[in-house]
């Protein structure tokens, strides 16, 4: 998608695997089974956490920054 | 005594020059050509029963006529090898070595070619057929034919063949088995000792390596933006009408969302056997954050929400299948006129 | 701290009336083993069988192997059993070579594994050339999974410690000492050598995937500084499955490869230094503080210029596995890691999930999706039908004639990532 020129972010849990094969735009997601949620949250709270995630990852769609990660997810970096 | 099966082109197979190569394909019996030079290195283990020679374009352009060709003489005279070429840099004449090569593989016929590295049929080849390492032009022949026709015999006979390197062919990138001398922690001190004494040494398995994708140009203005949702989490309609695959999809689905403000728990489900789906089938926005998206686009922190759900499972999705799949996904948000994606995987 | 390891090669194991070793030849008796197993409540039945190399006989689901030993004084595998956890590393450990006492029975999750004592998987594990003890254990109905997955670890583990106390007082042995001095001094000698460290991933993330750390899980363990000599008494045992290729037993831990091989070569190539004990958790913060702490305990505490990093499981652990091998490798430490590759049945996919370009150095212990077609064996201790369930088996695996066609993922030990195996695998 980023080859046809549409920003595209990648929600997902192990980022660094997501590095690994190369995308650009990175957010961290809260788990494997549940990247945009969380069950242990009561309803608002997980609505809270979901639209940190979304507009976290909407958030790097707008910038110019040529390596971006909505958190900083490595320890050892390139 | 083993039999072989000889292909080569106009040219090697004194036809004529470029004006022959639209030749149609023809046998003879024995060695013609270029076959000869393998007769003598071949004699103690194997004959050349016949010798086909076709026109490098003529097989280019007429694949399947050239392939039928080839399967009739097979049929025919019951090679235990096929040896095509060597085509050094040749390109056509390469793919046509290749293919017949793979082809005869297809009917359980050992088949070798001979190629110079940048001849593009080895990337195409590599993986159906052993290609031996050979020179650039015809002047490499002397070298070619010792190295093909050894290693020929060694196939016909049924000799261990050796590591790429050793046996001087391209490797097809499949890993294989083997048990070694020493076991594994104490090659590991070996290699670890090489490593820091400055030596030489050779890592069992080259990592993959994986294009860094070049960020495009941001949106200038969320709230103008069109925003489009695309999910790997195997996410599909309850009853997943569309048999989506729990792993090794190759084929994604675009759902239209229509007015809905959100995937409703009884009509989505997810399919996806790589973890535990109990949290997403209770509430799909866990997944596909949709719910969020329309109310960001209310809230006008972005312009409008592509109503459709581009989904598809991954879970040992093979590259080239995940590649292929989002080239089609972007030709799609191209046309509906997206501006950027939230993407979500498990 | 100086620990005496006094092996005995155990030639033949026989089951009677009474303890008792002999020229080699020891006997163990199988009331009293039976009884001491059904000490535990928990635990329903239990027979007792013997599987010696070369047999025809396999052994299924295998969920752990212990090697028999015992301190001249004090426990083995500390912090198991009893309240106290007391120290160990020095003094004297005999250790019975040649045998293991293995923990099969109905099946605990799909992670266990095939040990056959002959025919084409035997060369795969290490195990098809050791008399077996083979525990076939049942659970009391009323025991969930996770409890059943104790009562079959402790069983195996107080059986390995029963068998090792025959030793106790043997005359015949061969010694070996381990001789571990204290942080300053071992950094001290062998100026002239590279130091180098050991990095021993654990895995630590739930029912099958853990390991027990003087018997406490290692889920609540941050990378931790361990001694070859802890290894060597049972300070770590295996709660864990995995995958039955790349799972490490707690016969693999006793006899650390990659401590044996350092070992060999101590004093002589280069000067060990030490080693770090690294559980892989499952949330990308714990894996990141883990990470972190094994990199500084190599560098900053041990000051190491090489180190090897073995593994286990694979997936997730990968990224644990490569940010190591990168964080080391950028400050400076040469580092080889050991893993095993999920390459595919064919061998034409990626081998790893995830890649770092520093990891320059990898022994591959082969690619655990070839398969391997087996053939009938005369005698099958276990249950065979589980093999549908275990990794590398499935419904088919079970053919009309009586053959087995799973991956060597199945295999006990077959590509074990501490590199106990000659398994290996090579680009054609």
């Amino acid at each position: 998608m980023e080859k046809a020129g549409i920003p595209a972010a990648h929600i997902c849990t192990v980022t660094p695997i997501s590095k690994t094969v190369g995308a650009a735009r990175i957010f961290g997601a809260q788990a494997i089974p549940y990247p945009t949620g969380d069950p242990h949250l009561s309803r608002e709270k997980e609505m809270a956490r979901r639209r940190e995630i979304v507009t976290g990852a909407l958030a790097l769609l707008t910038s110019s920054d040529k390596s971006v990660d909505g958190e900083s997810n490595a320890v050892f970096t390139d | 005594m083993k039999k072989v099966l000889f292909y080569t082109n106009q040219f090697f197979g004194q036809v004529g020059g470029e004006d022959m190569a639209y030749c149609q394909p023809e046998v003879t019996e024995g060695m013609r050509g270029s076959a000869n030079t393998f007769g003598a290195p071949l004699k103690d283990t194997a004959e050349i029963v016949a010798t086909v020679v076709c026109g490098d374009n003529f097989y280019a352009e007429n694949m399947e006529t050239g392939r039928a060709f080839l399967r009739e003489q097979i049929e025919k005279y019951h090679p235990d090898m096929v040896i095509a070429g060597p085509a050094f840099n040749a390109g056509r004449f390469g793919i046509a070595c290749g293919d017949v090569c793979k082809t005869a593989k297809e009917m359980g016929v050992e088949a070798i070619t001979g190629l110079y590295e940048e001849n593009p049929a080895v990337e195409m080849y590599k993986k159906d057929c052993y290609i031996l390492k050979v020179g650039k032009s015809a002047a490499g022949i002397r070298k070619a034919v010792p190295l093909m026709a050894g290693f020929a015999k060694k196939l016909l006979t049924g000799e261990k063949i050796g590591s790429p390197k050793e046996e001087q062919y391209y490797a097809k990138g499949q890993r294989v088995n083997l048990f070694r001398e020493k076991n594994g922690a104490e090659r590991a001190v070996d290699m670890l000792l090489a490593k820091v004494n400055g030596q030489p040494y050779e890592t069992e398995l080259e990592i993959s390596t994986y294009e860094k994708v070049e960020p495009s140009t941001p949106i200038a203005d969320l709230s103008k933006a069109k925003i489009a949702l695309c999910t790997t989490g195997g996410i599909v309609p309850f009853g997943n009408p569309d048999h989506m695959v729990a792993a090794t999809a190759k084929f994604w689905k675009d759902y239209a969302l229509g007015d809905a403000q959100r995937l409703e728990q009884g009509q989505w489900e997810s399919v996806h056997a790589g973890f535990d789906p109990v949290y997403a089938n209770e509430d799909p926005n866990r997944v596909a954050p949709y719910d969020m998206l329309k109310i960001l686009e209310k809230e006008g922190v972005i312009g409008s929400v592509h109503p459709f759900l581009a989904s598809t499972t991954g879970n040992s999705t093979s590259v080239a299948d995940a590649t292929r799949m989002g080239q089609e996904i972007a030709r799609r948000l191209l046309d509906a006129g997206v501006n950027g994606v939230l993407l979500t995987s498990t | 701290m100086d620990l005496e390891l006094r092996n005995i090669q155990i030639r033949d194991v026989v089951l009677g009336e009474e303890n008792r070793l002999s020229d080699g030849v020891l006997t163990v008796d199988a009331a009293a083993l039976q009884a001491l197993l059904l000490e535990d409540p928990r635990v329903k039945s239990a027979r007792i069988d013997l599987a010696k190399p070369g047999e025809s006989c396999r052994i299924l689901p295998v969920k752990d192997v212990i090697e028999p030993r015992a301190k001249e004084t004090g426990d083995i595998f500390p912090g198991v059993f009893g309240t106290e956890v007391p120290e160990v590393g020095s003094g004297v450990t005999y250790v019975l070579k040649g045998c293991a006492v293995v923990t099969t029975g109905p099946i605990v999750g799909f992670q266990e594994g095939l040990i056959d004592m002959s025919g084409p998987a035997a060369p795969y594990t290490l195990f098809s050339k050791l008399n077996n003890i083979v525990l076939h254990l049942t659970k009391r109905e009323d025991i969930d999974p996770h409890e059943h997955e104790e009562v079959v670890r402790k069983a195996g583990l107080k059986a390995a410690a029963w068998i090792g106390k025959i030793a106790v007082g043997c005359a015949e042995y061969e010694s070996e000492i381990y001789h571990w001095p204290s942080l300053g001094e071992r950094t001290a000698q062998y100026p002239g050598l590279p130091k180098v460290a050991y990095v021993c991933n654990c895995m630590a993330q739930g029912l099958l995937h853990d390991t027990y750390f003087y018997g406490r899980d290692a889920k609540q363990l941050v990378p931790t500084l361990v001694s070859p000599n802890e290894f060597c008494d049972g300070a770590i045992v295996s709660g864990n499955c995995v995958s039955p290729g790349s799972k490490t037993t707690t016969y693999h831990h006793l006899n650390n490869a990659v401590i044996k091989a350092l070992m060999a070569r101590h004093g002589k190539d280069l000067n060990f230094v030490g080693i770090v004990l690294n559980p892989l958790m499952v949330t990308l913060k714990e894996k990141q503080r883990d990470i972190m702490l094994s990199v500084h305990l190599v560098t900053e505490e041990l000051g190491a210029e090489a180190a090897i990093i073995s593994q286990e499981g694979f997936g997730n652990p990968t990224t644990d596995l490569m940010h190591v091998c990168r964080g080391l490798e950028k400050r400076g430490v040469k580092t080889v890691i050991i893993t095993n590759e999920d390459a595919g049945t064919d061998g034409m996919s990626e081998s790893l999930p995830d890649v770092v370009t520093e990891a320059n150095a990898i022994v591959s212990t082969g690619n655990s999706n070839a398969t391997i077609l087996l053939p009938h064996m005369d005698r099958v201790l276990g249950e065979l039908k589980e093999v549908e369930r275990v990794t590398g088996g499935n419904v088919d695996s079970i053919r009309p004639d009586g053959t087995l066609l799973l991956e060597i993922h199945g295999i006990m030990g077959g590509h074990n990532l501490q590199g106990n195996t000659y398994l290996s695998a090579t680009t054609v």
